[in-house]
Formats: C-alpha cells, sequence, structure tokens
C-alpha cells in the first residue's frame, strides 16, 4: 500500500510537468538528437523506472541540464555518465553495466536458452523413429 | 450488517474449500470396493463443495460490491477508496482498486475456476476430482491469507462521513476492466496448475485435453488484460509511452509467455503423446509465475525493500503460502513425473520439434524478464548494490531471443507431426519470404529514418502475416485449430509493426503556445485556441483547444486535458488521440506558462494501433481455437471429417 501511494503521489506530482527542459534545447538539431538519447539512456532516481527525458520530476529536470551543461562543455557521453555514475552510482544508468555482480544478470536469459535448447536437441534425438530407445 | 454477511460467507467458503480438498483428493484414489471409504461418494462430496464454495465467494464478493455500490463507509475498505461523489462504475471498480478487495478478486477467479471444472471438466473422474482438491487446497489458502492479513470487511467505528475516494488515475474505463481481465487469467492457470498436480498423482494422461479449454481461456484473458493495461499507460500516462518494462508490467507478460508455450507444448502432448512431463512442468511454472506476480505486485517487495518491511505479516504469509504451492508441486513433479510413460517417437523435422523449439525461445525470452525482474532486488539485498534493469536490458536480451522465434514461426504450422518435411515447408513459404522482402523495400522506400532495426523488424513482420495468409487461402475446409494458430501467428506480426513503428519513427514536438498560435508536429499543424475549465462529476479539468489545421481549414478539434480532483487532492493528464488507424496524433497539456501561454506535448506515432490491434487478432485466434473445442464438445460432427465448406 505504501509502495502504491508512493508511486501514485510521483506519478501525481510528475504529471503537470514536462517531457524535457523547453529553454533548455540545443539549436544544433545532432546535438539536440545527442542530447535526448543520452537522457534515455539515464534513470530518473526518485521515479519508477522512468528515464530522465520522460519524467517530470524536479530532480530529473536537474540532472537534463546537468547533461546539457557537459555537453555544452565539450564532453562526449562516456564521460558524462562516468561522471554521474561517480557521483549517483550504477543506478543511474538504464542500461546495467558489464561487471562482475551482473555477469549473471547479463548471461542468464542465454544461459537458459542455450540450456534449454540443448535439452531440446537431446530430445528430438532421442525421439527420432529409429533411435534404439523408441519402443 | 453487510460487512458481517460477507465476512461469514468467506468463513463458509473457507470451510467447504478445505472440505474440496480433502474430498477432492480423497476422490482421486482408485476404486476398491472393500475398502472403508467411498471414492464415489468423495467425489460427489469434492463436486458439491465446490459449487457450494463458489456461491459463497460470490456472496462475499457481493457483498463488498454492494459495500461499495452503497458507500457504505463503516466498512474500512469502502471508506479508504471510495467517495459518495464517485461515478457509480468507479464505485463499482473501487471494490479492486485495492489490495484487500483486489485479492477477493483473486478467491472469486479462482472459485468461478473451481465450478467450472467441477461443472464440465472432461477427463476422467479421478482426474476431475484430484484437480478439484488442488483448487480447494489454493482456494483455502488464499481465503486464509484474506481473512489473517487483508480482511476487507474490517470495520471503522465511527463511520466517516466520506470516503477517502480512489486514486484518480485508476477512474478509467480502461483501468476499470484491466484488473479483472489479468486475474482471468492469472488465476485461469490454476486450472492447468490443478489439473497438471492431479495427472501426477492419478498418472492420467488425457489431462492435456481436459485441460486445454481453461489454459486457452486463461491466455486469451492475459493477452487482452496485458493489451489493455498497455493501451491505459499509452492514453493515461501522457508520455506516449505503451510498455515500460517495469516489474508490474514483467509480472504480467512472464506467466503470458509460459501459458503460451505450455498452449504449444500441450498440444504436441494432446496429439502425439510428445513432452508429457515438460507440459506438466510448464503447467506448473505458468501458475507459479502467476503466483511470483501476485507476490511481487502485492507485497510491495518491487519498489523497495522497505516497502516491504512495512508490512511483514502480509508478505510473510504470501511469502509462504507460494513456496508451499510451488514447492508442493515440484516435489509431486519430482517423485511421480519419472514413473510416466514417456516420449512418443517423432522426426528430426517435424511439426513436435517445432514445437519443442517454440518453448525453447519462449523460456529464453521469460528467463530474460524474469532474471531483469527479479536480479537487482536480489542484488540489492544481498550486497546493497542497487543497479537499474531498464529497457535497454530488454533491448539486448528479450527482442533478439524474441524476434529469433518469430522467424521460425511460420514453420511450425507448415510441418506435418510425427514426419515434416522442411524443403517443401520452405517452397510453401516463398510467398510470405516475398512479402517479408516487399515490407523491408517499404520500409526503406516510406520510412525516415531508414533504420536497419526497422527493416528487420517489418521483413520478420511481413514474413509471419504472410506465412499466415498462406496458412488461410490455402487450408480450405481445414480446421478450427489451423486457423486459430494462423490468426495468433498473424496476430504477432501485427503488434511488431506497431511496436517498431511507434519507437523507431515517433516524432514528437514540446511547445509554448499562446491563443492562436500554431505549432507543427510530424506532418500536422495545430493552432491552440486557448483553455476553458470543465467541470466534471468528481474533478475538475483544464482543457485546452487544439484545433487540427489543414491550410486555412480546421479539420477537427484535439482537446487534451488536465484534471484535479478535490476529493483525492491528485491531479491527472487526459490526454487526447486521434488516430488514423495508421498513425495516433496524440496531445498531453502541460503547464501553465502564463498569459494564457501553455506548454503542449505532441507526438506524432505510426503504426501505434496495431500495437493493441495485433492483441486483439491473437486473442481472436484464442477464441477461435476454443470455439473449435467447445463445438467439438457440444457433440458437432468432428471438422475432421466434416467436407470442405
Amino acid at each position: 500500500m505504501i509502495r502504491t501511494l508512493f508511486f501514485l503521489l510521483l506519478l501525481a506530482a510528475s504529471v503537470p510537468a514536462v517531457a524535457a527542459p523547453v529553454a533548455d534545447t540545443f539549436a544544433n538539431p545532432i546535438t539536440e538528437t545527442r542530447a535526448r538519447a543520452l537522457q534515455r539512456q539515464l534513470r530518473c532516481l526518485v521515479c519508477q523506472g522512468e528515464s530522465i527525458d520522460e519524467s517530470g520530476a524536479t530532480l530529473a529536470a536537474d540532472l537534463r541540464h546537468l547533461v546539457r551543461q557537459q555537453i555544452a562543455d565539450g564532453k562526449n557521453d562516456q564521460q558524462i555518465k562516468d561522471y554521474l555514475v561517480a557521483r549517483y552510482g550504477v543506478f543511474i544508468l538504464m542500461q546495467p553495466p558489464l561487471q562482475p555482480d551482473t555477469y549473471l544478470l547479463w548471461l542468464a536469459p542465454f544461459v537458459v536458452l542455450f540450456g534449454a535448447g540443448g535439452i531440446a536437441f537431446w530430445v528430438i534425438r532421442r525421439a527420432r523413429p529409429t533411435g534404439p530407445e523408441t519402443l | 450488517m453487510l460487512g458481517e454477511l460477507g465476512q461469514l460467507a468467506l468463513c463458509f467458503a473457507l470451510g467447504l474449500s478445505l472440505v474440496m480438498a480433502v474430498a477432492g483428493l480423497l476422490g482421486a484414489r482408485a476404486d476398491a470396493p472393500n475398502s472403508g471409504l467411498n471414492s464415489e461418494l468423495a467425489r460427489s462430496i469434492a463436486s458439491a463443495s465446490t459449487m457450494g464454495m463458489m456461491v459463497f465467494v460470490v456472496l462475499a464478493f457481493g457483498a463488498l460490491l454492494m459495500g461499495f455500490v452503497t458507500s457504505d463507509f463503516s466498512i474500512a475498505a469502502v471508506a479508504n477508496n471510495s467517495h459518495t461523489l464517485k461515478p457509480m462504475i468507479y464505485k463499482i471498480t473501487g471494490v479492486w482498486g485495492n489490495h484487500e478487495g483486489s485479492m477477493l478478486l483473486w478467491v472469486l477467479v479462482l472459485s468461478l475456476y473451481a465450478g467450472a471444472v467441477a461443472a464440465m471438466g472432461r477427463g476422467g473422474a479421478r482426474l476431475t476430482s484430484a484437480a478439484l482438491g488442488v483448487q480447494g487446497l489454493l482456494a483455502a489458502a488464499f481465503i486464509l491469507f484474506i481473512l489473517f492479513t487483508s480482511n476487507p470487511f474490517l470495520r471503522l467505528d465511527p463511520a466517516p462521513f466520506e470516503g477517502a475516494g480512489l486514486n484518480p488515475l485508476l477512474q478509467d474505463p480502461g483501468l476499470a476492466i484491466h484488473p479483472p481481465m489479468l486475474y482471468a487469467g492469472y488465476v485461469g492457470l490454476s486450472a492447468s496448475f490443478s489439473y497438471a498436480a492431479a495427472a501426477l498423482m492419478v498418472g492420467e494422461a488425457g489431462w492435456a485435453r481436459a485441460a486445454r479449454p481453461f489454459m486457452l481461456i486463461a491466455w486469451i484473458a492475459l493477452t487482452c488484460g496485458i493489451a489493455l493495461g498497455s493501451w491505459w499507460a499509452y492514453y493515461e500516462l501522457g508520455w506516449g509511452g505503451f510498455w515500460f518494462w517495469d516489474p508490474v508490467e514483467n509480472a504480467s507478460l512472464m506467466p503470458w509467455l509460459i501459458a503460451t508455450a505450455l498452449l504449444h507444448s500441450a498440444l504436441a502432448t494432446e496429439k502425439s503423446g510428445a513432452f508429457r512431463t515438460w507440459t506438466l512442468l510448464l503447467a506448473i511454472g505458468g501458475f507459479s509465475l502467476s503466483l511470483i506476480g501476485t507476490f511481487l505486485v502485492r507485497s510491495g517487495v518491487l519498489s523497495s525493500v522497505h516497502a516491504f518491511a512495512s508490512d511483514p505479516t502480509r508478505g510473510f504469509f504470501i511469502m509462504v503460502l507460494i513456496l508451499c504451492a510451488i514447492g508442493g508441486a515440484l516435489a509431486l513433479f519430482a517423485w511421480r513425473a519419472p514413473t510416466l510413460q514417456g516420449g512418443a517417437s517423432f522426426d528430426t523435422v517435424s511439426r513436435e520439434s517445432a514445437l519443442l523449439l517454440n518453448n525453447v525461445f519462449l523460456v529464453g525470452a521469460c528467463a530474460a524478464v524474469f532474471v531483469g525482474t527479479l536480479y537487482p532486488l536480489g542484488l540489492d539485498a544481498m550486497t546493497g548494490q542497487k543497479i537499474s534493469v531498464g529497457p535497454p536490458y530488454y533491448a539486448l536480451t528479450f527482442a533478439p531471443i524474441f524476434l529469433a522465434l518469430l522467424l521460425l514461426v511460420p514453420f511450425g504450422p507448415k510441418l506435418g507431426w510425427r514426419r515434416g518435411d522442411l524443403k517443401a515447408s520452405f517452397h510453401a513459404l516463398m510467398p510470405a519470404l516475398g512479402l517479408a522482402g516487399v515490407a523491408a523495400v517499404a520500409v526503406l522506400a516510406i520510412a525516415s529514418p531508414r533504420t536497419l532495426t526497422g527493416m528487420m523488424a517489418f521483413a520478420v513482420a511481413g514474413w509471419v502475416i504472410g506465412a499466415s495468409i498462406l496458412d488461410i487461402i490455402k487450408r480450405k475446409g481445414a480446421r478450427a485449430s489451423a486457423f486459430a494458430a494462423a490468426l495468433a501467428h498473424a496476430g504477432l506480426g501485427v503488434t511488431l509493426m506497431g511496436v517498431a513503428g511507434t519507437t523507431l519513427w515517433r516524432s514528437e514536438a514540446l511547445d509554448v503556445v499562446g491563443p492562436g498560435e500554431t505549432m507543427t508536429v510530424g506532418p500536422y499543424t495545430l493552432r491552440f485556441d486557448g483553455v476553458t475549465q470543465v467541470q466534471g462529476p468528481n474533478f475538475q479539468a483544464t482543457q485546452a483547444q487544439l484545433a487540427l489545421m489543414d491550410g486555412g481549414r480546421v479539420v477537427t478539434v484535439l482537446r487534451p486535458e488536465k484534471r484535479v480532483y478535490p476529493a483525492e487532492g491528485q491531479e491527472t493528464a487526459d490526454t487526447a488521440i486521434r488516430t488514423t488507424g495508421l498513425r495516433d496524433l496524440y496531445l498531453a497539456l502541460g503547464d501553465d506558462r502564463g498569459n494564457g501561454r501553455w506548454t503542449i506535448r505532441a507526438y506524432v506515432s505510426p503504426l501505434a494501433p496495431f500495437i493493441w490491434l495485433g492483441a486483439l487478432v491473437m486473442a481472436a485466434g484464442g477464441f477461435l481455437s476454443l470455439w473449435g473445442r467447445l463445438r467439438v464438445k457440444l457433440g458437432a460432427p468432428s471438422p475432421a471429417v466434416q467436407p470442405a465448406e
């Protein structure tokens, strides 16, 4: 219940605001596209799984401003991400980094996929009508 | 009075569900003429107590419903979640717009499925009896959970004069039917689960056939429920997105993936006796994921571990319950599955192999969602490290696995049972390959930007839809099930086009406009004509007028709103969407910037309606399959021997 309330309060708080800063738009469309793409990869820390690009929370607006400031300062995407990770932790990255404590996260789907595939291969071979184990 | 009656009815239902469990399991034993207990009698008792339980749960639910309809604020659940000014429909949907009521809805759906199994369940008497026994155990456990930790009939004394109101976000027609639909799917998988457990107990092979109608109903309901939820998020949340990989959404997607795998695997089990144990495991797994989903959503473990601690009894109770259900079923499986006669024989290239491959990919896709949802929780609990698993993760894991599955889908229906001909199938699929090429070229010609992902997505969609069309036109007079499969597969292609179109080619505009000023988004020009105040039944809306212009002519006026609900003290956005069927123009009203100027957010989402249209087509395929089944059961001659129409 608390969780739901919290979520809904956040939602309610986020509704009136808008998706991206209006006064803070790069004139150069390429830079703007890059900024938007970067914003989509960063998580709004106080929201429920929203990126700072789509969130209307104040923190998201501040982070967008920060990102754009750094782009204007000539930093590349990786430098900006590194800066934010140093400040807020990897939680801010929508795509979890590949590091020892996330190996399992990244590998598990494919381990399951290939494991299941291996079992299927075995079952299919065994089921062959000519196979010795049938009937 | 009402609350006490409801409480009493729920207690009776608990008693009867225990009778169901005992009688049902006793009735599952083989008939022995000299045994002290009469299995035949036990079965009758199980069946009768199932009906009784269903009636009492319906009564309990009815009592809560009446409490909401008459705004009886002496009932805490009503006082906390309703309001006299709310429109009647939202008073009714308020019943399940809260934890207690939604758990009662959960049990209601469970009891209705149990009643359906008792009344219409095919399969042997022992199988049905054992299935009822398992349903009885589940019902008893969940009714206990409700009575002890989430009682919807708790009283407030003194009763408040006015209720706290229902969260305005939930006051929406789409979300009104979303939970019952989703529950019909979630809980519907309990029937397959019970049949699977029953089959393990009595060792009956015919369970897959007996459980199939229930599997289909659950799958259809899940498909529609997920689509409704996604549609609601699209038009209500105001970001133009349709799927956020939110844990709550994932909790519904996982059972859907496994239910889909189950439908395919059970088909092979039923037709040729293949994959018997695997199908049992999927039936257990599908409902287990429903339970885990219920746990994730209901315990509050999702947003933070601390919310979980805020109500430890509830979370603990439901966790123990789920562990018992899943653990018990898996133990039964481990104990009994090896005794089952296994393995029909089939060729490497055959329908059976194709169905198995389908399962491999669906299970892989489900694993991606499962790990993506639970890994951050586990990591946080164990090391305190917080990570985010957002859309990019699923784009790299779920998406490729699912696309690979879609590539293989067209072959399935083309391959014969036991022995298929890959070469002939491929030849037969040439027109579909052509359609895939056309789709890819069309993307190259029309779309901007011309992304490789877009071309691939459309080629795959064309391939799947083309194959479905081939199936439909080439199989005149075939069984309903062949058409059903073709429809369901085509639906996947349609949804894929919608997803690709919206994700890759959406244009957006975010402008501050004053009265008379225009803004453009994609091909559209909009003129802002100011805002007006509109009074709703229980809200006050600020409504913007935006005229869609074609040269100097006004085509139509769109009215996005912001609503304030005074009773709940909350604000919601109400988007305005104009669809041509091929693309949506989507408007949301933003902030008041002073001097009559407002922020307007506009999106043009190509093919957005296809996302939900595809889901509808899939569900239609499910219905067709169900209809084919029921027709056969109702004694109509088997379609297989009917002449072509």
